[in-house]
């Protein structure tokens, strides 16, 4: 079923007949591909994943993690990637991939006597 | 300072006239992006817009501060604010130019008034960095980097919506052709703007024009619109509108200040 939306702001009637689209018209193909935002704060030296937002390309996205992410002063650098260049890990393997580092505890160097003064280590 | 001294001297208004007309430029614009809050296109638009509404309203603030304490020092017992000057001022008082009040109309419409003021503001603003009048000067400092960044934004949106679809293209156009008569104003000094220019506190609009003209030029090209635009704007044929400056504004203006200023004729004094 097609519902028509018209939507009339502050009795801003346009002339043509715009605004009458059917809903069921944006079926998604349309939508803006997903960004994710990483920014780097003043004091920080590395950027943080902040979250994700909508752009069309690289430059809205920038401006759009500017306007989204920055508004109250959270940073000086602004990195952003479209979200499908992201690879990530498999929770499922989580087994395999992390358990086996469980048990070997001498990979962590806590078994050296350190001089005694030896200090911010 | 310059200019108030030169205002008690003459007994003239054109220093508090012309803080207004910056002033009601900036919030009327501000409110009329204020309306697509919340019914933006998409999330990370309707920030942007909202962000720069805020930006617009903030400038009118300093400006409507300002106007305030001059205001106030010749006639103490008028308790003059920035709210009173924003809310309690009629129709025929505000000096707007008439482009800001224009309905938003659809994004394009809403895109394309931005971009043609915020291109006038940018120039605006870099002059009035030098104003001789100290305040406006800082005013105008703080101000220019936010309008950069407005005009950056509207800019990219014109080229986008130029060179995007038919229908964007299309919808661009039809607001050029709506907007368009209404860019005159931007550039016609009236008495205050004159007088302020002369003494140094004001800019001269005309030496503005060709650095306007020149911006919109390198945007439409790039937006691939600009030969039809030359076609539409052909000598001869480019009459224009005026008079919000002198506070003869379009019906627009009157549903505007009656949403913006509804709280305050209401419940006067009310605060939140």
């Amino acid at each position: 079923m097609n519902i028509l939306v018209r939507k009339y702001l502050y009795g801003d009637i346009p002339e043509d007949n715009s605004g009458g689209q059917p809903q069921s018209k944006n079926n998604g193909s349309n939508d803006w591909p997903l960004w994710e935002v990483f920014i780097r704060n003043k004091q920080g030296l590395d950027h943080k994943h902040v979250g994700s937002l909508h752009a069309a390309d690289a430059q809205m996205a920038i401006e759009n993690a500017r306007d989204v992410y920055t508004r109250r002063m959270e940073g000086i650098s602004i990195w952003v990637v479209e979200s499908k260049y992201i690879h990530a890990s498999n929770p499922d393997e989580a087994d395999s991939m992390y358990d086996p580092a469980n048990d070997k505890i001498y990979r962590h160097p806590t078994f050296y006597h350190l001089p005694d003064g030896l200090t911010h280590i | 300072m310059i200019g108030e001294e030169e205002m008690n001297s003459t007994g003239k208004t054109f220093l508090t006239d012309y803080l207004l007309h910056l002033a009601d430029d900036a919030l009327i614009l501000g409110h009329r992006n204020s309306e697509w809050c919340g019914h933006g296109p998409i999330l990370e638009q309707d920030i942007a817009l909202t962000n720069i509404s805020l930006d617009l309203i903030g400038q009118a603030r300093s400006l409507y501060q300002y106007a305030a304490n001059i205001l106030n020092e010749s006639h103490p017992a008028r308790n003059v604010s920035e709210d009173t000057l924003a809310y309690l001022r009629d129709n025929r008082e505000f000096k707007n130019c008439l482009l800001v009040e224009m309905p938003n109309g659809d994004w394009a419409h809403t895109i394309l008034r931005q971009f043609f003021f915020s291109t006038y503001q940018f120039f605006l603003y870099e002059k009035l960095v030098g104003s001789v009048n100290d305040t406006i000067a800082a005013i105008s400092a703080k101000a220019i980097k936010e309008v950069t960044y407005h005009l950056r934004w509207s800019g990219e949106w014109v080229i986008r919506l130029g060179d995007g679809t038919d229908e964007s293209k299309e919808r661009l156009l039809k607001a050029f052709d709506m907007l368009w008569p209404f860019t005159g104003e931007l550039f016609h000094m009236v008495e205050y703007e004159i007088v302020a220019a002369d003494l140094g506190i004001g800019a001269d609009l005309n030496l503005l024009r060709s650095k306007w003209d020149e911006k919109l030029k390198i945007v439409f090209q790039e937006a691939g619109i600009l030969s039809i635009i030359e076609n539409k704007i052909k000598p001869g044929s480019n009459w224009m509108q005026s008079g919000g400056k002198i506070g003869k504004h379009s019906e627009h203006l009157g549903f505007i200040l009656a949403e913006l200023q509804f709280m305050q004729r209401a419940y006067p004094n009310s605060e939140w």
